[in-house]
């Protein structure tokens, strides 16, 4: 049985230095299942570095990392993966040679067992171009199942990251700038895309876009040099003056 | 159009013994020999993404193992084979431990290393290995009663071993484990975010490549009746990823043409040109510049271009 914990994920006191440069000084976070948790912070705050120790990709000097009470401090990302994580990238991370489907299609295969069959194709397993299918639907680019990831618009291809971990149907999503570099019309369909995520799914997302980020958002985390500056409801942190200071610039 | 062109291609491989003399009979022994060591080599760098210079290893330790099995310890060629490739494929499950610390150059330099090692050993220790003089007055196995000792009943059986292993290893890329494969060369990382074990499955490929590494090895010594420690150098290494490279790695059929290049290279133009490696690297030369991807994906290229 796995630890039962009123937290989807728990961070606490997390360190992690590369040689002499501290990125993450000592961040703790305490986040419910279901909630909508927005990160924000300058350039160098620790954000993404914050996502990598989480989804296993660096391991921190010190602290815990909980998903559901269990740590899993010490598990390689693929343990995560297969405990409920998800994540997108801020850096486009696709298979661009392989259509839509097969990208979405990955995605699925990584949480069945069946990845490791050895003399069956892919192709063999239909539930999965399905419920690949029906992925890229709900983020609007089935019509372009059967392109490569290349021959699509940079707008396209951030809405493919998104639904790679959608089909998971993670319990705890990060989402790691996922309007970075989008037009506005864009960036109203990804936002009621995010908007449209289960409430099965907690969603942690990092984005800069303040003004279409905080709708999203009920509660807010600034970091600053590897710490937590202010912590709390939405509307709480936005007042606070140390967000002003050192983020919003006024 | 596909399979007309299929069934020509096996109705020239099938009757190859009836209008080919002794000499391309044998030629076309050694390169499905070489095919199947290219086709596992390919497994590692083509669809892996793992640079290897160490794949002789397993040729030459499938090779050593079975000669010495039958020569000096009387063991008949069936229980010899099984012994040969068990014992290379448990070599590759270690290596693989080793040399998957590190991907990249560093996978690179410790297939190599490993490789040395192995090289060097058949080299000095002459009272197992014989040494620089080999291993020679081996037999052919008789499978099932039938004698393999003239040249076109040894075709026909490499070409029946062949075919099982291109079929086998068609399978195995294009399995979903393929895919995992794929996916696993081209982004690691969100691979193992999406859920894969890269090193698990990068690990299982290696151990495979090793499996059809010894079984290439096998057929070698049979086809031989000799094996000597150059069989496990770094320039039989190389050589097949030269192949493989000139070929098309990444496709299934690459490593074969690129396999059959390199062994009509070796051995027509050698009969004509002395300096027939300086040949080789013209060749190779030519390949990379005009067709960076490898014959097969680059022809492939021209004719659909053609073709429009």
């Amino acid at each position: 049985m796995t630890p039962t914990s009123k937290y989807a994920l728990e961070v606490i006191d997390l360190k992690k230095a590369f040689g002499g440069l501290v990125v993450t000084q000592s961040i703790s976070l305490a986040i419910r299942p279901g909630e909508r948790r927005l990160i924000i912070g300058p350039n160098g705050a620790g954000k993404t570095t914050l996502f990598n120790q989480v989804s296993g990709d660096m391991r921190p000097n010190s602290g815990h990392i909980k998903l559901f009470g269990t740590d899993v401090t010490q598990l390689a990302p693929y343990q995560r993966a297969h405990l409920g994580l998800s994540r997108t990238y801020q850096i486009i991370t696709l298979f661009f040679s392989d259509t839509l489907e097969h990208n979405v299609t990955l995605g699925l295969l990584g949480l069945r067992p069946s990845r490791w069959q050895m003399w069956r194709p892919m192709s063999f397993y239909g539930d999965l171009a399905t419920e690949a299918r029906r992925t890229l639907d709900t983020v609007g680019l089935l019509h372009l199942a059967e392109h490569p990831v290349s021959d699509i618009a940079y707008g396209e291809k951030r809405r493919v990251e998104l639904a790679m971990a959608l089909a998971q149907k993670p319990r705890v999503l990060l989402l790691d700038e996922p309007l970075a570099g989008l037009s506005d019309t864009e960036r109203s369909q990804v936002k009621s895309l995010i908007a449209s995520i289960p409430r099965e799914t907690t969603v942690i997302m990092i984005e800069h876009d303040m003004d279409t980020a905080l709708d999203l958002a009920e509660t807010v985390t600034l970091l600053n040099y590897g710490r937590v500056i202010v912590d709390g409801e939405r509307d709480a942190v936005i007042a606070d003056e140390r967000t002003r200071e050192v983020y919003l610039g006024v | 159009m596909k399979w007309i062109g299929a069934a020509l291609l096996a109705a020239l491989l099938l009757l190859l013994p009836s209008f080919a003399g002794d000499f391309y009979i044998n030629l076309a022994s050694q390169i499905l020999i070489a095919a199947i060591f290219a086709l596992s080599l390919n497994l590692l760098v083509g669809y892996g993404g793992m640079t290897s210079l160490g794949h002789a290893s397993y040729l030459g330790v499938a090779a050593y193992i079975s000669a010495l099995l039958t020569s000096r310890y009387g063991l008949g060629h069936g229980p010899a084979a099984i012994i040969s490739i068990a014992g290379t494929t448990a070599m590759a499950a270690l290596f693989g431990v080793i040399a998957l610390r590190a991907t990249g150059l560093g996978f690179l330099m410790i297939t190599l290393a490993l490789s040395q090692v192995l090289w060097g050993l058949a080299y000095r220790m002459s009272g197992v290995t014989n040494g620089d003089n080999g291993v020679a007055g081996l037999t052919r196995p008789m499978p099932f009663g039938i004698s393999l000792d003239s040249a076109a009943s040894f075709y026909w059986f490499a070409l029946l071993v062949t075919t099982i292993a291109f079929l086998m290893m068609a399978i195995f890329v294009s399995s979903s484990f393929g895919s995992s494969l794929k996916g696993v060369r081209d982004q690691p990382r969100r691979m193992a975010a999406l859920g894969f074990n890269p090193w698990m499955i990068r690990w299982i490929t290696f151990v495979y490549a090793g499996f059809w590494g010894g079984v290439s090895g096998l057929l070698y010594v049979y086809y031989n009746k000799y094996i000597h420690p150059t069989s496990l150098s770094t320039t039989s290494s190389a050589e097949a990823l030269l192949g493989v490279i000139a070929g098309g790695s990444g496709t299934l059929g690459g490593p074969v043409v690129g396999a059959a290049l390199v062994l009509l290279l070796k051995n027509y133009a050698s009969a004509y040109v002395e300096r027939w490696n300086m040949l080789l690297g013209l060749v190779f030369l030519f390949i990379v510049l005009v067709l960076p991807a490898g014959i097969v994906p680059g022809l492939g290229k021209f004719l659909r271009r053609g073709s429009r």
